[in-house]
């Protein structure tokens, strides 16, 4: 990726050798997304990130459908990047409907099938939640939309790298996905679109990306985005194996050691690196500062971390109490993590959230146990 | 995003804990907004001798809590009253704006809790 700053620093609408060298590594980065997706290569369009493609496909197909209908169906636990894209619709005169999940943050797909009305024009369902890591029944969702001709949209951000994605086996029309969730570069992501699919261009103003993103390409980022989903693609089922193995190990030495602690999400049908807890009578943000000053970088869902006074949207729909909810914790394994990494949490975590509980006014200690006040 | 001074309150809490049989208990916020603060009172001709907190919430609200508590142990009920959250913020070296209101959470706890010790001097009184 790096050469493709300095020294190969051609415009691929170029058609002198410098130009012809970057439509070239464009191209390689194209063929290798789509081969990831068991998509075709001219069905993947490069964007500037994830948050750019949900908005993409979403208000896309809203435009250029809106005279077959005005109903998009989504869920409750969608990325920001959806919802409020759902939301400005909305105020353009769509009707958004959001699908409830249930406590493991699971859509129910015989749901979805309820809600499409024969205005219905799109359902875009997450491929897997980037806070409680929860992977969808994306196939099933896929073959009731295509049953009812209804585009189906999946944000597979969080997904790609971590689950098999087949789209024509799902039956995905859209899907996004983003560099920097693989290891590769910010600022750089792509949306897949099937080929025959009615949606408007992102950006007027050249043929680039088949004169749907106009504007000339991110060519070190497009280049650095292949390469990072070829990576992730050939070494996910090691990783996984090993993500799963360090995740359940962390998940299991916390709970095994602290009381009062619940698991968010689906416990096996999470994504591989996805550790999310809710610790009673504490507040997140206190948990994450405590932690970083152990040198552990984690987040939360309490509405302290967020700068709202609500917490996590994601969360609540699982049903947590608000006061739950923001007692939560993430802690994302990666590539880099070790056993090691997860026994130096297990050691420093307990005397942290000791400490906080007994500053708590809503803890009491009790013989063996406590309670809420 | 927060001045040394709040991370050495957050880290190193002066007054934690509870009294038994207070003078004063003033408890605000709530569990759903993230924020709960309790300060507890012993005071003696009117001199606020001891003071001891318990809080649920954020950073900030735990070192706002740590701080009101210093600056009014050795005062007098009427120069505890006068504590404003804007003091409170000043003494940590101030605040992220989205945290000012765990100061003004400091603040109302003082005060629920003087005027808590209030009522029940006045009670006595009566009896």
């Amino acid at each position: 990726m790096l050469p493709y700053f300095n020294q190969d620093f051609g415009n691929p609408s170029s058609i002198h050798l410098y130009g012809r060298q970057a439509r070239k590594a464009v191209d390689k980065a194209r063929e290798s997304t789509a081969k990831v997706l068991n998509a075709k290569f001219d069905e993947i369009f490069f964007t500037g990130g994830g948050t750019e493609s949900d908005n993409w496909a979403i208000k896309g197909i809203a435009f250029a459908n809106k005279n077959k209908g005005k109903h998009i169906i989504t869920s409750s636990i969608e990325h920001h990047a959806v919802l409020y894209t759902c939301e400005y619709l909305e105020k353009m005169g769509f009707e958004v409907t959001y699908l409830p999940v249930d406590r493991y943050g699971m859509v129910d797909p015989q749901e979805v099938e309820r809600a499409i009305r024969s205005d219905t024009i799109l359902v875009s369902i997450m491929f897997a939640n980037n806070e409680i890591g929860t992977i969808q029944p994306i196939k099933e969702i896929g073959a009731i939309a295509k049953s009812k001709d209804v585009y189906f949209h999946t944000d597979a951000v969080q997904a790609v790298g971590s689950v098999d994605i087949d789209v024509e086996d799902m039956n995905i029309d859209l899907l996004s996905l983003s560099g920097h969730k693989i290891y590769g570069p910010k600022g750089i992501g792509a949306l897949y679109i099937r080929k025959g699919t009615k949606i408007v261009p992102l950006l007027h103003g050249g043929a680039q990306e088949r004169n749907r993103r106009a504007g000339t390409e991110n060519i070190p980022g497009i280049v650095g985005l292949g390469k990072a989903i070829e990576l992730a693609h050939t070494n996910m089922e090691k990783n996984n194996k090993r993500l799963i193995g360090l995740r359940d190990r962390l998940i299991n030495g916390i709970m095994n050691r602290i009381d009062h602690v619940l698991l968010n999400g689906h416990p096996n049908l999470r994504l591989p690196g996805n550790v999310n807890l809710s610790f009673e009578y504490i507040e997140g943000e206190s948990l994450l500062l405590s932690l970083d000053m152990k040198g552990i970088a984690a987040s939360s869902g309490s509405a302290c971390t967020s700068g709202s006074l609500d917490p996590s949207h994601v969360l609540l729909a699982i049903g947590l109490s608000h006061e739950i909810a923001h007692g939560s914790l993430r802690i994302t394994l990666g590539e880099d993590n070790t056993e090691e990494d997860v026994d130096y949490v297990l050691e420093v975590l307990p005397p942290i959230v000791q400490r906080l509980r007994e500053m708590s006014p809503l803890f009491v200690q009790e013989k063996g146990g406590c309670q809420y006040v | 995003m927060y001045s040394d001074k709040v991370m050495d309150h957050f880290t190193n809490p002066r007054n934690v804990g509870e009294l038994e049989n207070p003078d004063g208990v003033g408890e605000v916020g709530n569990a759903r907004c993230g924020d709960i603060m309790r300060i507890y009172l012993k005071v003696e001709n009117d001199v606020i001798v001891d003071v001891k907190f318990k809080t649920f919430g954020c950073g900030a609200a735990i070192a706002s809590s740590s701080m009101a508590t210093e600056l009014i142990k050795g005062k007098t009920i009427d120069e505890a009253l006068l504590i404003t959250n804007k003091a409170v913020t000043q003494a940590l070296d101030g605040l992220p704006p989205v945290k000012l209101h765990c100061s003004v959470l400091a603040e109302e706890a003082i005060q629920k809790a003087i005027n808590d010790y209030k009522e029940k001097q006045k009670n006595k009184v009566g009896a």
